[in-house]
């Protein structure tokens, strides 16, 4: 039992929460998301996942996303960061100095909107072959 | 025909980094990384206490992580990240993630702390995951023949044990290279659709 009207109020039934249970404590670099901290369809991006921005899908120059009003300055810096090249999730989070969480949803709403594409990584264990990590040693001892 | 021009996707390949605090991950990353360490920040949710009292904002906890990552293009279309592991025992939940389609590992050790880098051995071990075993071999620290540092880690006879110096980056290349070769004789690849004989 807790006399405490916080917790009362709280763990009401029905009572309006804009955060879900996987939220945890309202943190700032959320508020981006919206408070959301997985993507709509619930998975989550690898941190190596390559996220790609051309231009069938975003444009000539981003124009597509650009004219979307709905997006957030951090969604446009993450297309026109993947526009100049493809980035990985971490690289995008490390680049534009953001959460890892933060990114991997902001990636989602871009894939739903359809203004960037993501190639999920190939784990070893699915390679058709060992010649790539041939190639791996190979370029490794060539740098 | 291609119907319309895509800009060439890299194949994207990860090692991680493991070793205790202070054993040189971010300077062996930052040796062959042809960009600047970067540092990542992971804000994570953990579970708290495990009870499901109040209001469930109580029982959670949000830490923020830090984790360097270095990238070496080998070719247009074959890029290799390398990720420091957090050094810290209480983030180890966060290795899972890391660790998930990883390629192989680096576990860095320091002769004057061996006991650091008991805790990745064992991790990745435990999950099968090739890792080097590379003695970063700092000025001053006593050198021991690597026979002494595979028993006092009681490693596979398969592991290799390679002397380093982290910051060198053909040093670096060269505990890269060894990690990518244990992969190979360990059977990463493909080893999903191979039927296995038993000898």
């Amino acid at each position: 039992m807790t006399g405490d009207d916080g917790h009362r109020t709280a763990d009401r039934d029905g009572a309006a929460r804009w955060y879900d249970d996987a939220a945890g404590p309202v943190v700032r670099p959320y508020a981006m998301t919206r408070g959301r901290t997985r993507s709509a369809d619930g998975s989550e991006l690898d941190l190596i996942a390559v996220v790609i921005a051309d231009e069938a899908l975003a444009g000539p120059s981003g124009a597509h996303v650009l004219a979307d009003r709905t997006l957030s300055p951090e969604h446009l810096d993450i297309v026109e960061v993947s526009r100049t090249r493809p980035q990985s999730v971490a690289e995008l989070a490390a680049g534009l100095d953001l959460p890892v969480g933060v990114v991997r949803v902001l990636v989602g709403d871009l894939v739903d909107a359809g203004f960037v594409r993501v190639t999920r990584p190939v784990p070893p264990a699915e390679l058709p072959d060992e010649t790539v990590l041939r190639d791996v040693i190979d370029a490794l001892r060539a740098l | 025909m291609t119907p319309t021009r895509t800009d060439p996707v890299p194949l994207a390949l990860k090692l991680l980094v493991a070793g205790g605090f202070g054993v040189g991950k971010t300077t062996l990353v930052g040796a062959v990384s042809e960009i600047r360490p970067l540092r990542t920040e992971e804000t994570l949710t953990e579970a708290g206490r495990p009870v499901d009292d109040l209001a469930g904002v109580e029982a959670k906890r949000t830490t923020t992580v830090a984790m360097d990552f270095g990238r070496i293009t080998l070719r247009d279309d074959l890029v290799l990240y390398l990720f420091g592991t957090p050094g810290q025992d209480r983030f180890w939940f966060l290795w899972d993630e890391l660790a998930q389609g990883a390629l192989g590992a680096v576990v860095l050790a320091d002769t004057r702390r061996l006991a650091d880098c008991f805790a990745a051995v064992d991790y990745f071990e435990r999950r099968g995951i090739a890792f080097t075993l590379a003695v970063n071999c700092f000025d001053g620290a006593d050198r021991y023949p690597e026979s002494d540092v595979r028993d006092a880690l009681d490693l596979d006879p398969g592991v290799p044990v390679v002397m380093c110096d982290a910051r060198e980056r053909e040093s670096v290349k060269h505990v890269l290279v060894s990690v990518v070769e244990h992969a190979i004789a360990t059977g990463v690849v493909g080893h999903r659709d191979t039927p296995q004989t038993l000898a």
